[in-house]
């Protein structure tokens, strides 16, 4: 009561125009990018020269453009599936898992059913990596779609177990024969590898993510059911009153979801990486959530974005040859996150400082208004 | 006896990191502001607790290093969740994934160097002498010891004093208490604050005692287990302590069981937490039960803004 400093407050205002709320993200990139730089400098690293290194190795050249584009493939497909159940409210943080689930199942088909026509073959692997991870998902989502537990944690859990599950077939019957003593599979034949577009090792998997951007855009714009989806994402009270199946619904989207992740992993089984690995998805998962969420969950937004964080994978490698270690891609990553998420006030409130008078509870926001944006 | 005796003093010690964890997120919780990071916060634990101690060569400088850098996190996390309104479900993501890359890229400098000492199991004259009591509480190292008190005086603190009234409310109705006079956003960022110091204390415990050595994720998703261990506790931290306990003997037994010569692959015996969480989940808020667990703070995860008031 008896404070008189100037205090800070936040107040409501009309929204912003579309414009200008884009850039807050935008900017919001480059504060996390300043802030990391910042940090690498106390720390010691040089940290110009990191960035000189992760722009260089991102996008300096043509074949780092295609590494980046590359890079971005799997970051877009769990993107888009993380980003249709967020949409809905439904916090699916499990694409690693089904990402994995993906990859071991298209390997599965590519590598041990013989029975399947050669030319079938790559087909059939992905899409059994669509229905395996589609599937892993509909099992980590039924507790919530039927008895309404929370799906967070679970989705999470998920993951765990899957990494175990794909750890014990490579631990064991699926390691490789060639003697290697690294727990990845046998290499796949060549005839079950996506093709890759002119002297680039971009695949046409990268076509698979622009028709799923397409499909996704059109499903919640046009069809009702997408509809549904929307709605119950808004209010599922309000979707349960106009008599939508809720459960349903959660199976489809999460299906689709799941689905999404799981092509990632088979396409970079069947593409650029060629065989099941141990950790293969390596936090793709992860950072897929974060570009679902500052991307507002817009399939397009999400495919630009996907690029830049795989740009920053590509780069990150680049950084580590000035000493920096790899792990600042992730915590860009996240910063990035934070820096969004503490942007969105100021799309919704504008900040004032005000002096607070003496036994006074009224607020007089008679100082001068900072930071408009 | 033995047997089981054994069995449950290790399931003790595995629990060890799991109770830290969720005593320190109930406070957190309990005020009202959910903060799923906390593997984010235990990693960063486990890797400045490794760092003080190794450069310092003091455990207690190691646990005290994890709290600060605990307590900062906090600190950061009240800014983003009280003050700037962020989405705390994404905030708590956000933070698992700065967490995990800090504690890696901090971990460059404690890869492969050994602290000269770690907590060591000691047992207490005279209690470890109890038949079957004595060797399954007593004969463990300090980090425990810590807990007996941390545990009860948690509980005690949350549903026996006057504060610990003020911090249920806060997590009930923040509203009221406002009305009534107090500042919601300072005791918010309070708990917050001291919440994150305790998850933290939870990480330095396994890079301290359980396994001494620092490796990247070396916390194996045990913050996500804690967080489901909260809901599990219906926000109760000695119902978090038992269910630690069960989870640690559902580790150890899985374990146990290999030695005696019964063979479930190790994958499998290491997916058992997992599992147990999913399991156990189900089971606490499955909406198939008679009675609904309603001890979840009722303005839980939600803002708290005086003009919506």
């Amino acid at each position: 009561m008896k404070n008189l400093g100037l205090r800070i407050r936040f107040e409501k205002r009309d929204p912003l125009h579309p414009l200008v709320r884009m850039l807050i993200p935008i900017a919001s990139i480059l504060i996390a990018l300043l802030a990391c730089g910042l940090m690498m400098h106390f720390l010691g690293y040089n940290a110009t020269g990191a960035y000189r290194k992760l722009f260089q190795g991102s996008f300096g050249t043509f074949k780092n453009l295609s590494e980046s584009t590359l890079q971005a493939i799997p970051l877009m497909l769990c993107s888009l599936g993380v980003a249709i159940t967020f949409k809905m409210s439904l916090n699916n943080i499990g694409a690693e898992g089904q990402y994995m689930i993906g990859a071991f199942a298209a390997t599965g088909v590519a590598l041990y059913c013989p029975w399947i026509p050669v030319p079938l073959v790559l087909p059939a692997a992905i899409v059994a990596g669509f229905l395996a991870g589609g599937l892993w998902a509909a099992l980590a989502v039924a507790p919530k779609a039927l008895w309404g537990v929370n799906e967070t944690i679970i989705t999470l859990m998920f993951n765990y177990i899957a990494l175990l599950f794909v750890d014990f077939w490579l631990y064991g019957s699926w390691r490789n024969t060639a003697g290697t003593n690294l727990p990845y599979s046998n290499p796949l034949p060549s005839y079950a590898l996506l093709k890759t577009l002119g002297h680039t090792r971009i695949t046409s998997a990268i076509f698979i993510a622009l028709v799923a951007a397409v499909l996704i855009y059109v499903f919640f714009k046009m069809t009702s059911r997408g509809y549904q989806a929307r709605v119950i994402g808004a209010s599922s009270q309000a979707a349960r009153y106009a008599g939508m199946d809720i459960a349903k619904n959660i199976f489809l989207m999460m299906i689709c979801s799941g689905g999404l992740a799981g092509l990632a992993g088979a396409t970079q089984v069947t593409g650029p990486i060629g065989m099941l690995q141990t950790n293969m998805a390596h936090g793709t998962g992860y950072s897929a959530i974060i570009i679902a969420y500052i991307c507002k969950f817009n399939p397009f937004v999400i495919l630009v974005a996907s690029l830049l964080f795989g740009g920053l994978i590509q780069g990150g490698y680049g950084m580590q040859l000035v000493n920096v270690p790899e792990q600042i891609v992730t915590i860009i990553q996240g910063m990035i996150l934070f820096f969004v998420l503490a942007g969105e006030i100021f799309s919704r409130n504008r900040l004032v400082l005000y002096r607070r008078a003496r036994d006074d509870a009224e607020h007089f926001p008679a100082e001068s208004e900072v930071a408009e944006s | 006896m033995n047997f089981i005796a054994s069995v449950l003093a290790s399931s003790i010690s595995v629990a060890a990191p799991l109770m830290y964890a969720s005593v320190g997120e109930i406070i957190s919780e309990r005020s009202g502001v959910s903060n799923l990071g906390l593997e984010g916060i235990m990693l960063v634990g486990a890797v400045t607790g490794y760092l003080s101690a190794l450069h310092s060569g003091s455990l207690l400088a190691g646990v005290l290093g994890a709290m600060l850098a605990g307590a900062v996190i906090g600190l950061f996390y009240a800014l983003m969740t009280v003050t700037l309104q962020a989405n705390q479900i994404v905030c708590g993501l956000a933070l698992v994934t700065v967490g995990t890359g800090i504690s890696g890229f901090l971990g460059k400098a404690a890869f492969g160097k050994i602290i000269s000492h770690s907590f060591n199991r000691i047992a207490i004259p005279g209690l470890s002498q109890i038949p079957f009591l004595g060797p399954v509480l007593f004969e463990q190292n300090l980090l425990v010891y810590a807990l007996y008190f941390v545990v009860p005086l948690a509980w005690f603190y949350l549903f026996k004093t006057r504060p610990g009234l003020k911090l249920r409310a806060l997590g009930e109705n923040p509203a009221a208490l406002d009305a009534a006079g107090v500042s919601v956003y300072l005791l918010r960022y309070l708990y917050v604050t001291v919440g994150c110091a305790i998850v933290a204390v939870g990480g330095a415990y396994i890079t301290l005692a359980y396994t001494p050595a620092w490796i990247e994720g070396i916390t194996a998703g045990r913050g996500w287990i804690a967080a489901a261990l909260v809901i599990f506790a219906v926000w109760n931290p000695l119902f978090a302590a038992a269910g630690a306990i069960l989870f640690g003997s559902v580790e150890v037994l899985g374990l146990r069981l290999q030695v005696i010569g019964i063979t479930i692959p190790s994958y499998f015996v290491r997916m058992l937490p997992y599992i147990c969480t999913v399991v156990v989940l189900i089971f606490s808020t499955g909406s198939f039960k008679k009675r609904k667990a309603s001890s979840m703070p009722a303005s839980l995860g939600k803002h708290y803004d005086r003009e919506e008031r």
